[in-house]
């Protein structure tokens, strides 16, 4: 009985170049025994939702370092709804203010990692969170 | 004689070094990792053996080859390094502001921070720029913001700084046609522009076009800037980016040195004399946590620069042969937890770098990895600078660690593992190759991985992160946060469409025509920058300039590491 794995989608939305967390994260996650696919750069919402549904992952990592969260998080999650996906669990971290953190998170748009997050807390906090939903859902975990 | 008490047991044996050791041996050792930022192993002292420096050939004096000590004869006592901060965010008439509080602050040049759509080649209005319009620095879509940006700034008299690499010829342009309209000569200009695409493929990531047309740019703006503008800097040569992106100061030192040589090689074979347009190349370091590690690598960078151009290329000319170089303190190395400590890693970096000889130097803000700075914030960060400058003495005595067996021994490292890294580059076929390979891409991945993974294991420290970490420190930590006012992107937006309204139709359409002309015509068959100085007076936009590259150059395709 093999163990279902946990399918992430990391994805750096709009014009921002800065992909060290991102690929940081990324190959953490692997690590810890996730399927792991990367986007790439200057990805539009649009993309990385088409991404999401090809791939059809369970998770969806974004970072945002352009000061553009507040326009992007809500818009991935648009486009992943539109496309029958609403039900990812949206991540995400980058330089983002605490206050729009509260924000963010008070909607339902993401869960946040701030700088100085240590990367297994964000692999714990995945694993817990999917165990927890696939267990509701009754899936094969 | 020594008054020291005799140890209590005293080892056999007359060499004073072998006693040493065996003392060293049997001493208790706190449990860390003794080893440099970058994971260098380091001894627990440097001797005479460890530094045999041949004093002419490997040092020199200040201002003279290989200028290991310094590229000015009389360094800091001739002048101050120039305290230049970035700055730059919002509308261009923000920006102009903060250019002007920090002139009336002492400050002694400008340095322009770009938006990422300004850094991508896109207009403000796109539809790919929405949301990103001025919110990590300042929104240049056409002549006319530039125009802006510089109002009340005389620009024959301050020098500028424009960090921006894919489109950076396109921005030059608009700063010269701006001076031009101000009634001043480009002859007189002073900057740089940081025009550094390899490191944007390596690192950084805002690029326009594929490597070789954007190679073409280049070598463009140095034979147009060597005619016509010939006191500006048409390179800044980078490895802060690459430091940032995760690299140990080694692969710092060695990927920004093997960029510099492939922008020398390709303006040779371009058919520039190499003294016409090395002595306008300057570099740009991170300075790091590392005190001794970062003194060390900017030493060695002096002199390796200076071995390449006088022996590998054949430079004649003295001013060839120096690297100069700007720096930035690590941005990386500020906390989100405790942000007021951020104050005192960046004087420790800042430090680090007047000791290594820099020719100019930021220092970051405490709440950068919140925001972009507040005004307070950037006001103590520039003060940290003042301080240094005037109160600590260091500045008096050029490249004062000199001479100090560990110094010498790891500035040697240094140069040796950077000459390990050229001979990989080499057999690499080159640092494009290289580049399309994702190379250096793995290699800076892979460093960033195996810091990451040393903090979460402790072996190296971080104050407020994993050591000495306050109760609700993951609280919103009480200090002021910059935001951007969402009318700034309005403004830059309903600026750019009056550009165009108002603007002689025809004539920006003849100039974009020129341009792609010239793109067809090929390297050596026209010059693109002079194209671009005519279509910024004609108000052809960036957006506009930057499509017509795409279209006659195709978009560079990120090679996949992961």
């Amino acid at each position: 009985m093999a163990e279902r794995r946990i399918r992430v989608l990391v994805g750096k939305p709009g014009l921002d170049g800065h992909d060290r967390g991102a690929k940081t994260v990324a190959s953490v996650l692997r690590d810890h025994g996730m399927e792991v696919i990367y986007t790439g750069l200057h990805k539009t919402p649009e993309m990385i939702a088409e991404i999401a549904v090809q791939e059809d992952v369970d998770v969806v990592g974004l970072s945002i370092l352009s000061g553009a969260h507040l326009a992007l998080f809500p818009r991935v999650r648009d486009e992943l709804s539109a496309r029958g996906m609403g039900h990812v669990l949206l991540v995400g971290g980058g330089i983002i203010p605490q206050d729009d953190v509260e924000t963010l998170e008070q909607e339902g748009y993401a869960k946040l990692f701030g700088p100085g997050t240590r990367t297994d807390d964000i692999a714990d906090y995945i694993k817990a969170e999917m165990t927890n939903r696939w267990a509701q859902e009754g899936a094969d975990v | 004689m020594s008054t020291r008490t005799t140890p209590k047991n005293p080892p056999v044996g007359n060499d004073p070094r072998a006693r040493w050791e065996a003392l060293f041996e049997k001493s208790k050792k706190r449990d860390v990792e003794f080893t440099t930022l970058s994971g260098e192993e380091l001894a627990p002292i440097y001797g005479p053996e460890d530094a045999r420096v041949d004093y002419d050939a490997d040092l020199g004096w200040p201002g003279q080859f290989p200028f290991t000590r310094g590229v000015h004869p009389s360094m800091y006592r001739g002048r101050l390094w120039t305290m230049r901060q970035f700055a730059g965010f919002g509308s261009a008439r923000e920006t102009n502001e903060r250019f002007k509080f920090l002139l009336d602050h002492g400050q002694t040049g400008l340095s322009v921070a770009f938006d990422f759509p300004t850094l991508m080649g896109h207009d403000a209005d796109e539809p790919i720029s929405a949301g990103e319009v001025g919110q990590v620095g300042v929104a240049i879509s056409s002549l006319r913001d530039m125009e802006i940006l510089m109002d009340g700034i005389p620009m024959d008299r301050v020098s500028t700084s424009m960090t921006i690499n894919g489109p950076a010829p396109i921005l030059l342009a608009f700063y010269i046609a701006c001076a031009q309209k101000q009634g001043v000569d480009p002859g007189v200009l002073q900057g740089t522009v940081q025009n550094d695409i390899l490191k944007e493929y390596q690192a950084q990531h805002a690029w326009l076009v594929a490597p070789e047309p954007a190679l073409r740019m280049i070598t463009d703006v140095m034979s147009y800037c060597t005619a016509n503008v010939p006191k500006w800097n048409t390179i800044s040569i980078s490895g802060y980016h690459i430091r940032e992106a995760g690299s140990t100061a080694a692969q710092e030192l060695a990927f920004t040195l093997a960029n510099g040589m492939e922008y020398v090689r390709r303006g040779v074979a371009a058919g520039l004399d190499v003294d016409a347009f090395a002595p306008r190349l300057s570099f740009f370091f991170d300075s790091h946590q590392d005190f001794f590690e970062e003194i060390c690598k900017f030493r060695a960078a002096r002199r390796i620069w200076a071995r390449k151009m006088k022996d590998g290329f054949g430079a004649k000319d003295p001013r060839s042969w120096m690297c100069r170089f700007h720096t930035q303190t690590a941005g990386v190395s500020l906390t989100a937890q405790q942000p007021e400590n951020n104050i005192v890693r960046t004087a420790f970096e800042a430090l680090a770098a007047v000791l290594g000889g820099t020719q100019s130097l930021h220092t970051n803000s405490m709440d950068e990895t919140l925001s972009l700075p507040t005004e307070k914030a950037v006001k103590i960060a520039l003060r940290t600078q003042q301080i240094l400058a005037q109160e600590t003495e260091v500045a008096h005595v050029a490249d004062p660690l000199a001479g100090s067996y560990f110094i010498e021994a790891q500035t040697d490292r240094l140069e040796q593992q950077a000459e390990e890294y050229f001979s990989e580059i080499e057999q690499r076929g080159g640092v494009v190759p290289s580049i399309l390979a994702g190379y250096f891409q793995s290699e800076i991945h892979r460093s960033a991985v195996r810091y990451q993974r040393a903090v979460e294991e402790k072996s190296k420290k971080v104050v407020g992160v994993n050591c000495y970490v306050d109760p609700g420190d993951d609280k919103s930590p009480e200090i002021d946060i910059h935001r951007i006012d969402p009318q700034s992107e309005r403004e830059t937006v309903a600026g750019l469409q009056a550009v165009r309204a108002e603007r002689d139709a025809a004539r920006a359409t003849a100039e974009l025509d020129s341009i792609r002309a010239a793109c067809r015509a090929g390297a050596g068959g026209a010059n693109l920058l002079e194209r671009f100085v005519a279509a910024a007076h004609a108000y052809c936009t960036l957006g506009e300039i930057s499509q017509v590259l795409r279209e006659e150059f195709g978009e560079y395709k990120e090679p996949r590491i992961l």
